[in-house]
């Protein structure tokens, strides 16, 4: 992905609370089917829109150069070249970038949401930011800026992909801790003799689950699908070894396509029912609605 | 600021609770409020360093980089070379495609939502709404491939539309050029002013319109005085955001021309890739220094036309 | 109701109680008559209406009463024409509605909250009828600003809704209802999302306004509080049904039916022989109410309200003091007489003495009593 836009858009959307189907009085029932018809049409018209490149994604990673159905391209993928190390770096980063960027921003949204509430403008701001610096100008100034050893490290990607992570990681654990009523659990496990680090473990995590798992999700969707530092930091992840193989084997190159698209989908949806349910709970118990 | 009890007033009430962490009652109170006041600082710390230093200094050194000549002075060079010649056409036809891929997705996304949004079937909404999310998302070369495949050369819609005739490539279409990109950038723009703009169909109660009917007003009416002034900053917004999304774009761009086509990214792309010309070497972060300029303003509108927005759907 | 011609020289300016002197002849209350007929309304398995009828009086302010998923709205709804019918009619003046859209029944609506357009100022806000009308701006700015100094909000006049508070928010939609001039004036729980002291204020104001301009008036409200101090009658509804429609004093004193009796004001059910018209109750015998539904049936319980049952102090009396709620003027006291709570009210200055653990005796001192088939049995009528 080259940009943070389309994550903030996830992110928000998933924030608002449904209407629940409140057009239950709506007065359109009682209009003409002529209207019924025209929305068919544009939803028709969209449907397919969006439907035929996946077919032909999904058409072209079955079919082998004579235009034969085959699942070459599918079966051969482990044994490419460079495939295996390349899906191994890829899990490499991921999980590290999942970790640090956990291991650094939920304390923080925590710590700011118990103590420093007046901070969470400057964190909602800090974490809007890497829209606004897209990857491609960080990638210029980090791989100008950041010392040798550092550059020769895949583990720079790392270190670039938290920040390019802030933007989901710190909205969802806002939002979760938001519609957890974080103060109070926390005074309750303090008077019950809890220390810190086993308030957090014990009850602050449990409490965050979907909105961490929204957030892990996120996170290994962008770093499976990050191209632009990768490619510019000259490490072969997943992304650039599709893109390096497509000179050899087109029908590969959109077959791992179309495998960490299917992934991701699955991913998305599992986390989009668990959170959409549990936040309009929550919701629902704060009152916001 | 914190206004929970600690340890200390708890000593200095008398009721002798002791506890190792704050070393006894008895600290004198200057060094506990200096403690005190330490702490957020220490707890901050992690992060904001973090920021700094993957964040806060790199962007800052391409904005310092765009004033410096490859010797060091400070100088306005790097920025005249981009008003000019290819620098300019760059950022000409990013905006430009910015501009197309925000417009033309907006607005048929605004229909296809109040499509979705008018429909019963919750079913429905509930698959537009991931499939939106994980389309918007779509990794820059996954989709560069799947367009391949579908209206490439040898794509499978290609050859459908030859066998009626109607290959676009032979009417002058080219998937790797410009207007390739941008019809590209359509497939996940448009789920994306989706996403954004049917929580504001959702914002838009059915109180306002029975109101409205009640009071004698058509639907034409309603929507002209009530339900488009009330998306209107929605929408705007959410048009806005695909500007940023399309000018900021990388990946696509790059995989489906191989970095042949003349966009402000693509032009940083090649200068990290380490095509510099002598005299032109600072000219990446001008590039640079640049689309920060174009998204910074493109930010600030969002964020005004947003808290209209919200104030109005509360 | 005052008449005097002050064109424009409307004294409130607070969002207080309205003066009684101000004119009200900018906005001319009609009271139409409604019938509602036999209505019906179906959701997938549920009859929100089940032959629900009801008449309004032209200037009648009839309040709608029942627990949650009685029908109330729905029923306001259909009156309003955002539901269909299923069977029945909504007749107003005479003219059946059926075919008449929500957008001409010229019926003002004031929904719970959140309905003020929030792109528009209070003033543009009120004034929207009368721009779908298509008078003329300056002539419905002044009508509308009349309102709001009708309502008490003259100087919130250029505030937005999200501006104000939710009480003010309630004024301003429903002087914007009255812009219209409406036949019939339709309110939907307008009161339930505001805070206790606001809901009070208001009650009283609606309710006076509504005196003055006598426009007829349906109240939708699951608070009998509400419903039995402001209405003129008071329609109890259960299960799509009327269950009851009379004035407060009636509904209370005179329930027709044990579900009237037991959501309206507060009774304590108690099993009795029932002998001809007559039931054994704390070994007195006692007529039974007539006109109730269940003057046929065999097994009975007698529902009596707190006031229909005074106490002895007796320490050889079986019944006894369990609970003791001081309600200001009068203390309620619950007396355990074998398995059956008994809620009786007493003169609080006699209460003091009357600790729980108190044996006492209880009598009826009603002139006769309600009595419905008992919990729990399968009613067939003897």
């Amino acid at each position: 992905m080259a940009s943070m836009i389309p994550a903030i858009a996830v992110e928000e959307a998933l924030s608002v609370p449904d209407s629940d189907g409140e057009g239950a009085g709506d007065p359109q029932r009682r209009r003409v089917p002529r209207i019924r018809f025209w929305r068919g049409i544009v939803l028709l018209v969209a449907g397919v829109y969006f439907l035929i490149p996946l077919y032909a994604g999904m058409k072209f990673s079955v079919q082998n150069d004579a235009g034969h159905w085959s699942l070459y391209a599918i079966k051969d993928i482990p044994s490419e070249t460079g495939f295996g190390a390349a899906f191994w770096l890829s899990m490499r980063i991921a999980g590290s970038t999942m970790v640090l960027a956990m291991v650094l921003l939920v304390p923080t949204a925590v710590y700011v949401h118990l103590k420093l509430p007046k901070m969470r403008r400057i964190l909602e701001f800090v974490t809007i930011l890497p829209i606004v610096i897209p990857p491609i100008v960080l990638s210029l100034g980090i791989l100008d800026v950041m010392p040798e050893f550092l550059r020769a490290s895949p583990y720079l990607m790392t270190l670039v992909y938290v920040i390019f992570v802030y933007p989901f990681v710190y909205r969802s654990l806002d939002a979760g801790l938001t519609a957890i009523d974080l103060k109070t659990l926390v005074e309750a496990s303090r008077s019950l003799g809890g220390k810190w680090i086993s308030t957090l473990w014990h009850v602050i995590v449990p409490n965050l689950r979907s909105a961490l798992l929204s957030a892990v999700v996120l996170t290994i969707a962008l770093v499976l699908g990050e191209f632009t530092f990768a490619s510019l930091d000259l490490w072969t992840t997943i992304p650039v070894w599709i893109y390096q193989f497509s000179q050899l084997d087109g029908h590969v190159a959109t077959a791992v396509c179309m495998l960490t698209l299917l992934g991701t989908w699955v991913l998305l949806i599992a986390v989009v029912s668990v959170d959409r349910s549990q936040s309009r709970r929550a919701r629902r118990r704060t009152g916001a609605l | 600021m914190s206004s929970d009890v600690t340890v200390e007033d708890l000593a200095a009430s008398g009721l002798g609770i002791s506890n190792s962490q704050a070393g006894g009652s008895g600290l004198p109170a200057n060094r506990h409020r200096l403690r005190r006041a330490v702490r957020p600082v220490l707890a901050m710390a992690p992060f904001t360093i973090y920021t700094l230093i993957f964040l806060a200094i790199p962007t800052a050194t391409v904005v310092e980089l765009a004033f410096r000549s490859h010797s060091g002075k400070l100088t306005l060079a790097n920025l005249n070379l981009i008003e000019h010649g290819t620098f300019r056409l760059g950022f000409e036809n990013s905006i430009l495609l910015a501009t197309v891929t925000s417009i033309v997705p907006g607005i048929l996304g605004v229909f296809l939502a109040y499509t979705i949004h008018t429909s019963r079937s919750g079913l429905l909404k509930r698959l537009v709404a991931t499939s939106s999310g994980v389309l918007a998302n779509f990794g820059g070369i996954n989709l560069t491939f799947i367009f391949i495949a579908t209206i490439g050369s040898t794509g499978i819609l290609t050859a459908w539309l030859t066998v009626i005739r109607l290959n676009p490539w032979h009417y002058g279409f080219n998937l790797y050029s410009f207007w390739g990109v941008a019809i590209v950038y359509m497939y996940f723009q448009i789920p994306l002013m989706l996403l954004v703009i049917t929580p504001a169909f959702g914002g838009l109660r059915p109180s306002w319109r029975e109101a409205a009917e009640n009071l004698g007003a058509s639907s034409f009416h309603y929507w002209r005085t009530v339900g488009v002034p009330v998306l209107l900053p929605s929408v705007l917004g959410g048009i806005l955001l695909l500007f940023g999304s399309g000018f900021a774009a990388y990946a696509t761009a790059d995989t489906l021309t191989a970095g042949t086509v003349t966009l402000a990214p693509i032009q940083i792309g090649a200068y990290l890739n380490g095509n510099v010309i002598a005299g032109e070497e600072n000219v990446g972060y001008a590039i640079g220094f640049g689309m920060l300029v174009v998204l910074t303003v493109t930010m600030i509108l969002y964020a005004l036309v947003r808290r209209r927005a919200s104030r109005w759907l509360r | 109701m005052t008449s005097t011609q002050d064109e424009g020289s409307l004294t409130s300016t607070q969002a207080g109680p309205l003066i009684a002197d101000s004119s009200t002849d900018f906005v001319r209350g009609q009271g139409a008559r409604v019938e509602l007929e036999q209505l019906v309304r179906v959701f997938g398995r549920t009859r929100a209406l089940d032959g629900f009828s009801l008449s309004v009086e032209p200037g009648e302010f009839v309040a709608l009463l029942g627990p949650s998923g009685c029908g109330k709205t729905t029923a306001l709804r259909v009156v309003a024409g955002f539901e269909r019918l299923d069977g029945g009619r909504v007749v107003v003046n005479a003219a059946d509605l059926a075919r008449v859209s929500a957008q001409k029944r010229d019926m003002g609506m004031v929904f719970q909250s959140y309905s003020l357009f929030p792109n528009m100022n209070a003033v543009n806000n009120v004034a929207y009828g009368l721009r779908m009308r298509r008078q003329g701006s300056r002539q419905r700015k002044k009508k509308a600003s009349d309102l709001l100094e009708l309502v008490g909000l003259g100087d919130q006049a250029t505030k937005y809704p999200h501006q104000m508070s939710g009480g003010q928010q309630q004024r301003v939609a429903l002087a914007r209802a009255l812009a219209i001039e409406p036949r019939v004036l339709l309110l939907d729980e307008p009161l339930s999302a505001l805070d206790a002291r606001v809901r009070a204020e208001l009650r009283e104001e609606i309710r006076n306004l509504q005196l003055r301009l006598s426009i007829t008036t349906l109240f939708v409200t699951h608070d009998q509080e509400e419903a039995l101090s402001m209405a003129d009658r008071v329609c109890v509804m259960s299960s799509g049904r009327n269950e009851q429609t009379a004035d407060p004093a009636t509904l209370y004193a005179r329930p027709a039916t044990a579900f009237v009796a037991e959501f309206v004001g507060v009774s304590s059910r108690v099993p009795v022989e029932r002998t001809g018209n007559e039931v054994v109750i704390f070994g007195q015998r006692c007529p039974v109410r007539s006109g109730g539904t269940s003057t046929a049936y065999e097994l009975v319980d007698a529902l009596l309200r707190p006031e229909d049952v005074a106490i002895e102090v007796d320490s050889g009396a079986k019944g006894f003091v369990t609970n003791r709620n001081f309600l200001g003027a009068t203390t309620r006291l619950t007396v355990q007489v074998g398995e059956i709570p008994i809620r009786v009210d007493v003169r609080s200055e006699v209460a003091g003495d009357i600790d729980p653990g108190t044996h006492v005796r209880t009598k009826i001192i009603s002139r006769d009593v309600l009595v419905a088939p008992r919990l729990g049995t399968n009613p067939t009528p003897s």
